[in-house]
């Protein structure tokens, strides 16, 4: 499909128009065809960037096989608001089983429509950043390492907050959670590198990897879109705020998703075989402050005095990241 | 087809005559041979359709026949000791979810301090985790075993361990009768799954369960696991009917019936139990066996029936209730409430240590005679035992327990036959 060249015309949001692209190029959401796939109704918290991320990621999937597919879901929001027994919100063949083990689930169910002979019906796991890249790690590696006909995606809120905010190996540094609180000579999360999976995917050398935010949900779906009609292992990482635990207004989840990207703290881009493919570039860099700031996690940052030094020190990551993605224009 | 085979192979072709869909298993003595030899199937096509999985944990084993099984795959894995530990989270998933999946368990000590012999503490460990349990006796057993337990496993969608003794069944060569695909697709049908994850009529299997519901979900489990009890007879019968040849069952009365004195177990160390009470039969005594098939679901009634006249049970068991005392004897007394039988606990063979036939003899006279306390330790070194209890009253700080048990052992140059 060529790209349709179109200039914006709002500003204040970046929200690209669907009025003025071809049909085939617009979201999902906005056709009658819409999959709905996590129907209305769940238990998410107002302004939760977990349930609108996966409702995108969903929804596209389930346009893109025409519903010919299966998830498997790891324990954590996601799985825990959209199916409160007897109810269910998904409109998809689902299945929880453990909180680390959705990416073996989901090698079993590809195994199973592999000698089955079902090469139509696609295999989609998902699951939070602590389900992902700690306690389901190991499968995960598992899964892709033998390439398993799966795509992954994780729903990254840089913490656990199912069981009420705790650090996960995706919380960023200085960021305070009930298990790493804001106290002491360094409050919040240990300063370090962190473990940011999309790079370990790629050290895999799978087909396909990349990193999306909620904040252009256009950009999700399209990678989702991409990913699906991939064969092997497939994984997307999604940005996606949490209004409770990072101490938010529910009104600013896609603002601060923006900001993420637009500091440089999460970089946006897709890798094919381990090899970085394409960047999203930076439009309106902004510093790390400014994403900082409206969050109650970072709050011992700015209060009482600004720790200019750590704040350094998180500037130094986004800097880092801009200059090893080549993430400004 | 008579074949003189290990009894690993054995089961492998008795797998593969069930024709498995799905097969994920990671390995661990002594269960290796089993899934080496089902690979091989696999990859020369002896199986098939069957999709093999290399995973990289026993967690990850149990997880991928619990997505290849909610897909409608008949699947089947294999594990032992350390390696059902491993899976414990995903063991419980899978009964929790309803998946028939069949799993043999070639059981082994759990560690520490490691040990890789056999002794049935792994499977135990793991009874009440809602799988149904077989023992096998034999390897013929073991075989047939397999076969009936992926019809049980369908018929009440619900997860089976097939449980057989690690090296003394696995690693042991024997002659079995392999039956013929023929006969195995006669009494096997394919697997029709109670609910499956279909695209084209969704459902959502494991959802949360709160407060108000859940009891009645643990309650369900339990009821369908009891409809076992008479599943399983009348799946023997058929067996039987079908393959010529008394398998499984709930119980195996051995002059249990006519015996005041009965000695309960089960696994392979039946057979020389069998020996024995059969040399002091011949000198008139009073003596029989009863061997547990079925451990899970518990068959109460048929034990109640079979044994309630005995005088005294003894019970071999092959793992041990640490702070407790016996597991199967637990059973046993439920079984036999109210009816005043003594039960005496003895404990052999654990870690792999073997169980002798002059053991037994001297254990069994003990027990005729009126003896035999409550909790035996069969073969157990008590001056060793006592000179490190002794030493541990003393010194606060001494090594590693296990070494310094061998070395006592050693220097007291105690021989256990
Ligand atoms: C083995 C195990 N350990 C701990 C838990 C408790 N637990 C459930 S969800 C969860 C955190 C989920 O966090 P994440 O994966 O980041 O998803 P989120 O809730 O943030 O979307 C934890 C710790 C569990 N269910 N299983
Ligand atoms: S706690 Fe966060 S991730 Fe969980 S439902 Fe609420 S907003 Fe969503």
């Amino acid at each position: 499909m060529t790209v349709q060249q179109i200039s914006f015309y709002q500003t204040g949001t970046f929200t690209v128009g669907n009025r003025l692209l071809d049909e085939a190029q617009r979201t999902v959401q906005a056709t009658v065809a819409r999959a709905n796939s996590l129907t209305s109704g769940h238990r998410a918290c107002q302004g939760c960037g977990e349930a609108l991320g996966a409702r995108y990621a969903m929804d596209a999937a389930m346009h893109a096989t025409q519903r010919q597919m299966v998830v498997v879901n790891a324990t954590g929001c996601l799985e825990v608001f959209s199916t409160p027994y007897p109810e269910t919100s998904w409109q998809v063949p689902w299945i929880h089983s453990l909180f680390g083990n959705a990416p073996a689930v989901a090698t079993g169910v590809a195994a199973a429509l592999r000698v089955k002979g079902r090469q139509d019906v696609r295999v989609v796991a998902q699951g939070g950043d602590g389900g992902t890249t700690d306690i389901g790690f190991g499968c995960l590696s598992g899964m892709f390492e033998r390439n398993d006909d799966v795509l992954y995606i994780c729903y990254d809120n840089e913490a656990y907050m199912n069981t009420g905010v705790q650090r996960s190996s995706a919380t960023p540094p200085a960021a305070r959670t009930a298990t790493t609180p804001a106290m002491g000579d360094a409050p919040g999360n240990q300063f370090g590198q962190g473990k940011f999976l999309p790079e370990i995917a790629m050290a895999h050398r799978i087909p396909y990897v990349a990193t999306a935010s909620v904040a252009d949900l256009r950009d999700l779906e399209a990678k989702v879109e991409e990913a699906i009609h991939l064969r092997g292992a497939r994984y997307i990482h999604v940005m996606v705020p949490c209004p409770l635990g990072w101490g938010a207004a529910s009104h600013d989840t896609i603002r601060l998703a923006r900001l993420a990207s637009e500091c440089g703290l999460f970089p946006i881009f897709e890798a094919r075989n381990g090899e970085v493919a394409d960047v999203r570039k930076i439009r309106h860099r902004v510093p790390v402050e400014d994403f900082l700031k409206p969050q109650k996690r970072f709050a011992h940052l700015f209060d009482p005095e600004p720790d200019t030094r750590r704040i350094a020190l998180i500037q130094a990551h986004a800097d880092r990241n801009i200059q090893r993605y080549a993430l400004l224009p | 087809m008579l074949k003189q085979i290990e009894g690993s192979r054995a089961v492998a072709e008795a797998v593969a005559l069930c024709r498995p869909e799905v097969i994920s298993a990671y390995p661990i003595s002594p269960q290796t041979h089993i899934v080496e030899a089902l690979s091989e199937f696999v990859r020369t096509g002896e199986l098939s359709p069957c999709e093999y999985i290399n995973v990289e944990s026993e967690f990850a084993a149990m997880s991928g026949c619990i997505g290849a099984s909610a897909m409608g795959a008949r699947t089947y894995t294999a594990t032992a000791s350390q390696g059902i530990l491993f899976m414990a989270e995903a063991v419980f998933n899978a009964s929790g979810l309803g998946l028939p999946i069949v799993m043999t368990v070639a059981n082994r000590a759990i560690g520490a301090p490691i040990n890789i012999w056999n002794d049935h503490s792994d499977s135990m460990a793991l009874r009440d985790s809602g799988w149904l349990q077989l023992f096998a006796e034999n390897n013929q057993e073991a075989l047939d075993l397999h076969i009936q337990a992926f019809k049980l496993a369908e018929a009440l969608s619900l997860p089976i361990m097939v449980c057989m003794d690690g090296f003394i069944l696995t690693h042991a060569y024997e002659r079995v009768d392999i039956p013929s695909q023929a006969l195995v697709d006669a009494y096997l049908p394919p697997y029709v799954p109670r609910q499956v994850l279909d695209p084209d009529d969704p459902v959502s299997i494991g959802a949360m369960v709160g407060p108000e519901a859940f009891t009645e979900v643990r309650y369900l489990a339990h009821a369908r696991q009891m409809q076992a009890l008479e599943l399983i007879p009348e799946l023997a019968l058929e067996f039987r009917q079908a393959f010529g040849r008394d398998s499984g069952g709930l119980i195996s009365p051995y002059f249990s019936d006519e015996s005041e004195t009965v000695v309960v177990a089960l696994g392979s160390v039946l057979g020389t139990i069998k020996d024995v009470v059969d040399e002091l039969r011949t000198e008139g005594k009073s003596i029989g066996v009863l061997g547990i098939k079925t451990f899970r679901p518990f068959p109460l009634d048929a034990v109640r029936e079979a044994i309630g006249h005995a005088k005294r049970v003894v019970v071999i068991e092959r793992s041990f209730a640490i702070g407790q005392g016996g597991i199967v004897a637990d059973s046993l007394r439920k079984a036999l409430a109210g009816l005043h039988i003594p039960t005496h606990t003895v404990v052999a063979g654990l870690g792999g240590r073997p169980i002798t036939t002059v053991s037994l003899d001297r254990l069994f006279r003990t027990a005729l005679s009126g003896e035999l306390g409550n909790l035996t330790f069969l073969d157990l070194d008590h001056a060793a035992v006592d000179r490190v209890l002794a030493h541990e009253r003393e010194v606060r700080r001494s090594g590693p327990g296990a070494n310094r048990m061998v070395q006592e052992i050693a220097r007291a140059n105690v021989r256990i036959v």
